[in-house]
């Protein structure tokens, strides 16, 4: 028996406009969802260098929790789970970004943390010396530095956060990987349209790293 | 050139400092007066440093006091507010230069006199022109720590440690992570704030420049003041037979 097998490139490309509608949720679930997270990582990852142990210690809980659950099941609880604690649904827009931003959160923490830890002890001391107090010390001195070495850990963050919002097709959300499967389902062409579908996510990534590169090298200005 | 009548401006009584089981330092007594140049000298690990550091509150100590300008300071670090006074009037120059390598040098300098002293950005930032002048380096304002030499960072660390105008100033090994060929211009912007009458407590290893400026010099042995006195009188009759065994080992080179 033979099998021959054309690649069918009028699908590939005829599949696009099918597609194009789940970017905006898939932006719009990361990059929501990554805001979030960053706000969630600085607090929790502040706290888990916080010299009390009542800060430090629901922050190690948070973070082991998050990061060391699968995003699939944190989603699957937030969306099917979560309703019946509150007696009410949640939609799949919110359970992604809640899911996004509970995940990254506790990623973040870990690179907000590495990044404050890796400043050395004597820019504290010489701002302290000239009487700075140590918030003022934290505001100006550690934390612009200790930034600026977190925009390469933030920017891999904020590729896998992108890449994970595809796993949200299974609550019904409607992002990319969501519309793919929708096409395929009528037109049978899932190796054109996963294709597309790869290709879209990468473009979409490929983009957030030269916006990074850019943000790093002008931040590197000085150093 | 010693003036000893005034007040003097740090006083320390009996102070201990244990890290863990290391008894770092043993009953310090110490007393500097306003426009003195005291200069401590020992062995690495000998706890020189770790004494200049407990003056401004960067080393916590457990026992003994502490007072600056007036301002007491007490064990386990339990004095917030005479600390943040004391900081504002007692300058520091590091080892490690220690300048913030995301501000410019001219930011270096105004940060402290803007964010405490709270000048105003066209004052803070002319007094940092003089200042770079003072230390002998003009024109590196626009400049970042990095762009500038060891010798140059150490002279803006100089610079933006005296734009808090002190009352006195700590120096921490000052020349000792720089290149031979750039420790004499550090020691020349010290000598001439020395000549300017300011109160300067110095650790170093530099023993030509200790004979020099120090009005008196200080031999710290295993975290005591083995002897203290003139540089004259230390460095060609020292009476502690440990500072005699010092001296021998580092005037051989």
């Amino acid at each position: 028996m033979e099998v021959t097998f054309q690649f069918d490139w009028a699908a590939a490309f005829g599949s696009i406009p099918h597609l194009l509608p789940g970017i905006p949720w898939t932006l719009l679930i990361s990059f929501g969802g990554l805001a979030i997270g960053f706000v969630i990582g600085i607090v929790f990852g502040l706290m888990r260098i916080s010299p009390s142990r009542w800060l430090r210690l629901p922050a190690i809980l948070y973070i082991e929790v998050f990061r060391g659950t699968p995003i699939l099941v944190q989603v699957l609880f937030i969306f099917y789970g979560l309703p019946q604690l509150l007696g009410g649904p949640i939609n799949a827009l919110t359970a992604g970004i809640a899911a996004i931003a509970v995940n990254s959160g506790a990623y973040i923490s870990e690179v907000v943390r590495g990044g404050v830890q890796s400043i050395e002890r004597g820019q504290r001391e010489a701002s302290l010396s000239l009487g700075l107090s140590r918030t003022q010390a934290f505001r100006y001195v550690i934390w612009p530095q200790a930034f600026r070495r977190m925009i390469p850990p933030l920017g891999n963050q904020g590729i896998i956060s992108i890449k994970d919002t595809s796993l949200f097709s299974v609550i019904g959300v409607g992002e990319l990987v969501r519309q793919g499967q929708i096409y395929i389902a009528t037109t049978f062409t899932a190796l054109e349209v996963y294709l597309m579908v790869a290709l879209l996510y990468l473009a979409i990534t490929w983009s957030l790293s030269l916006l990074l590169r850019q943000l790093e090298r002008r931040g590197l200005a000085g150093q | 050139m010693t003036k000893h009548e005034s007040q003097p401006i740090v006083r320390m009584q009996k102070l201990n400092k244990h890290f863990g089981s290391l008894h770092v330092l043993k009953n310090i007594d110490l007393e500097v007066v306003p426009g003195e140049v005291v200069v401590i000298i020992g062995a690495s690990g000998s706890g020189k440093s770790t004494l200049i550091r407990c003056i401004n509150g960067l080393e916590e100590f457990q026992d003994g006091h502490i007072v600056v300008d007036g301002h007491s300071l007490v064990p386990h670090g339990k004095s917030a507010k005479a600390l943040q006074r004391i900081r504002t009037e007692v300058g520091m120059v590091f080892q490690q230069f220690n300048l913030f390598p995301h501000l410019s040098v001219r930011d270096n300098i105004t940060l402290a006199p803007l964010k405490v002293r709270g000048l105003e950005r066209a004052q803070a930032t002319q007094s940092a022109e003089r200042l770079l002048d003072r230390v002998g380096i003009r024109d590196q304002a626009d400049k970042y720590p990095s762009q500038l030499s060891g010798g140059q960072q150490q002279r803006v660390a100089l610079a933006r440690a005296l734009a808090m105008e002190p009352r006195l100033m700590l120096f921490d090994e000052p020349t000792s992570a720089l290149d031979p060929e750039m420790i004499g211009e550090v020691l020349d912007a010290m000598r001439e704030l020395a000549r300017e009458g300011m109160t300067m407590i110095i650790v170093t290893h530099e023993m030509g420049f200790a004979r020099e400026v120090a009005d008196r010099v200080i031999y710290i042995h295993q975290g005591e003041i083995a002897e203290e006195a003139p540089p004259e009188r230390i460095f060609d009759d020292p009476q502690d037979e440990r500072t005699r065994g010092f001296l021998a080992r580092v005037l051989k080179h």
